[in-house]
């Protein structure tokens, strides 16, 4: 019962929200980010009524001897339940962010162009161009769950494949594969993402690609031990006697096999890809002001760091909650998933 | 053991090869006549013309790969936008970068592995609770956010320490006073995840027979600890500060920023803001070659620590 009016409180409150913004304020599909905005709100809404009126199909899921175990495992610590909810309502942040921000994130208030400390009106302060600071945390987050997920997406891609290759093929092709990729691997991260830069230019998509292609072998080793692993196994030799082809096994039967460890290092390696990016920010060569992005208002913040240290500490804070959700929800995943794949 | 040794350093040419040609492959990107953007704008084409002929832009690929490599190392590399020796301008803030490193490598070496080790042994007592709530959640702090708050507490509010610069050599009183809080915002990342491995790895080996064994036959605890469970524990320990040190590279180059410190990782970053590819290749190639050489050192400790594991 007590569940039941926490999702009914909830779910008025989306109601609300958008209800003021679709029909007092009519953002509804006029720009980009309203429209996510909108199909977000619109899941959300229906999720929760079905939560609320039709809980059967989500039971459904938990009967599943899978889920169960995993749901088992990781409900036995704290870390993972915190970092679940904590990263929900960054996603929720991310997500409706133009919905839910009291101001413009990137406009100037020429009336007040001045930093003023945290107050009512300003939960955050304002940065010395008078934007409010809540409004750029809030619209931060989208930026780093973006390039960060983004960034991972291309890693991982172009990680596993490469290890699949290498693990597949075994012998002079393993070598060679995993020889360039421990070579690439030799210059430390931040510096080849400086480099890819300092040729691309500045700019979201080239960030996503720099942070992107750094730190291929942690996806290829794994890929790689996992294949060896899977490889020897009788139903891949099965596979092979009914004439299945190397693709087909590798994508039907390997992939599937390395997944849950692939999930747990995808979610570790966003943390350290959001750390990245804020960093390569904050350097002034990560994205570009006047988006918001964590790192971005960090570098500003530091020229104003003793007269107003509300416009460096709220950054901080929200890159330091992300990551370390990540990283909690890692490690509860990996406890939950595979005890003893990874190290 | 030697012989391993050997075939590591052997291993540095291919290595030191590769990435010098992954750098200049990507320099390659860089949209443009480099010559053109070299000279920056109103040049005559005689002058472009001159500097390709001077640079070799004009041959093929790997011509202009061994040209660049040659000019680097015999010197004639000049950077665009200091007009000096490319070798030069890094030699001169090489030790500003080492002794940085040098020092926070110590300090988390230092602070982290007792740390460890007492929250492994006292386990579940209060100082294991707050040193590991604390490690957790510094492995999430980025390392120039550590440095900015540094430089609030130590610089702004209680005004003990410079808040940035280059004091001179690490012995000097005042080259030490400027390096303390940048070495230590640096190692904060190292010392959290190295102090959460040795109590994990500390704890795993203090459950192993042998420690029974001993303690049965009457050898004092401290013995125990620090001789037949640490020495065990240390293996994944060092393993893990070798997985770091590309995240404390990466930490130098910010932290460096932040506390204005003249070293090799705040040129690269000055090189890329400028677009001066050649200090751009070259800062990186140092960093880089600095990185596989500490690895590789990491790596030898690693075969004297671990007697059990031959290397052939």
């Amino acid at each position: 019962m007590k569940k039941k009016f926490i999702l009914f409180i909830l779910l008025l409150i989306q109601l609300y929200i958008n209800y003021k913004n679709w029909f007092i304020e009519s953002k509804i599909w006029s720009s980009l980010e309203y429209k996510f905005a909108t199909v977000f709100s619109i899941i959300l809404i229906f999720v929760l009524l079905l939560l609320l009126v039709k809980k059967s199909i989500f039971i459904k899921l938990r009967e599943n001897a899978l889920y169960a175990k995993m749901f088992k495992e990781f409900n036995k610590g704290y870390g993972g339940k915190i970092a679940v909810i904590i990263l929900a309502l960054i996603f929720y942040a991310a997500f409706m962010a133009p919905f839910i921000a009291p101001y413009s994130p990137t406009e100037i208030d020429y009336s007040n162009m001045t930093y003023s400390a945290p107050s009512l009106e300003h939960w955050f302060g304002t940065d010395d161009f008078g934007r409010d600071m809540f409004s750029r945390v809030l619209y931060g987050a989208r930026i780093a769950l973006g390039v960060g997920f983004a960034a991972v997406l291309v890693n991982a891609s172009l990680g596993v494949s490469l290890g699949l290759l290498a693990g597949y093929y075994g012998g002079k092709v393993d070598m060679i594969i995993m020889r360039l990729v421990e070579i690439w691997n030799s210059i430390p991260f931040i510096l080849l993402a400086l480099a890819i830069i300092s040729a691309l230019g500045t700019g979201i998509f080239n960030i996503i690609i720099a942070v992107g292609v750094t730190g291929l072998i942690n996806f290829s080793r794994l890929t790689r031990s996992v294949v060896f692993q899977i490889k020897e196994k009788e139903y891949v030799s099965a596979a092979k006697a009914l004439g299945a082809s190397d693709l087909r096994i590798l994508y039907n039967h390997i992939l599937p096999n390395s997944i849950s460890s692939l999930i747990v290092l995808s979610t570790l390696r966003i943390g350290i890809s959001i750390l990245v990016v804020a960093g390569l920010s904050f350097l002034g060569l990560g994205i570009q002001p006047p988006t918001a992005a964590w790192g971005t208002m960090l570098n500003r913040g530091q020229e104003y760091l003793i007269q107003a240290p509300w416009m460096s500490v709220f950054p901080g804070l929200a890159i330091i909650i992300t990551v370390l959700s990540f990283n909690l929800l890692g490690d509860a995943l990996r406890d939950a998933l595979d005890p003893r794949q990874l190290d | 053991m030697f012989a391993y040794i050997i075939k590591r350093l052997l291993w540095l040419i291919p290595v030191v090869i590769g990435v010098s040609l992954i750098l200049f492959g990507i320099m390659q990107l860089v949209p443009g006549n480099p010559a053109a953007i070299m000279l920056g704008t109103n040049v005559t084409p005689e002058a472009i013309a001159a500097l390709n002929e001077k640079f070799g832009f004009n041959e093929p690929f790997h011509i202009r790969y061994f040209l660049m490599l040659k000019n680097f190392l015999t010197g004639e590399l000049d950077s665009i936008y200091y007009g000096d020796q490319v070798i030069n301008i890094i030699g001169r803030r090489l030790t500003a970068t080492i002794e940085l490193g040098l020092l926070s490598l110590i300090i988390a070496v230092l602070v982290a592995i007792p740390t460890g080790v007492i929250a492994a042994v006292k386990k579940n007592s209060l100082f294991d609770l707050m040193s590991m709530f604390i490690a957790t959640i510094g492995i999430s702090v980025p390392a120039f956010f550590t440095g900015i708050i540094f430089i609030y507490i130590f610089s702004v509010y209680f005004p003990i320490l410079p808040s940035s610069g280059y004091g001179g050599r690490i012995w000097t009183l005042s080259g030490l006073r400027h390096l303390i809080l940048p070495a230590f915002a640096l190692s904060t990342v190292m010392i959290a995840s190295t102090s959460r491995i040795t109590r994990s790895s500390m704890l795993d080996t203090m459950k192993e027979d042998y420690l029974v064994t001993a303690r049965s036959k009457g050898v004092a605890e401290k013995i125990i600890i620090l001789k037949h469970a640490f020495r065990n524990a240390l293996i994944p320990i060092i393993t893990n500060i070798g997985n770091q040190l590309a995240m404390m590279f990466g930490g130098a180059i910010l932290i460096e920023s932040v506390f204005a410190w003249p070293g090799v990782g705040r040129l690269a970053v000055k090189a890329v803001e400028s677009r001066d590819q050649p200090l751009v290749f070259g800062s990186i190639l140092i960093l880089s070659i600095l990185f596989v050489l500490v690895n590789l050192l990491v790596d030898v400790i690693y075969v004297f620590i671990n007697p059990r594991i031959s290397y052939k």
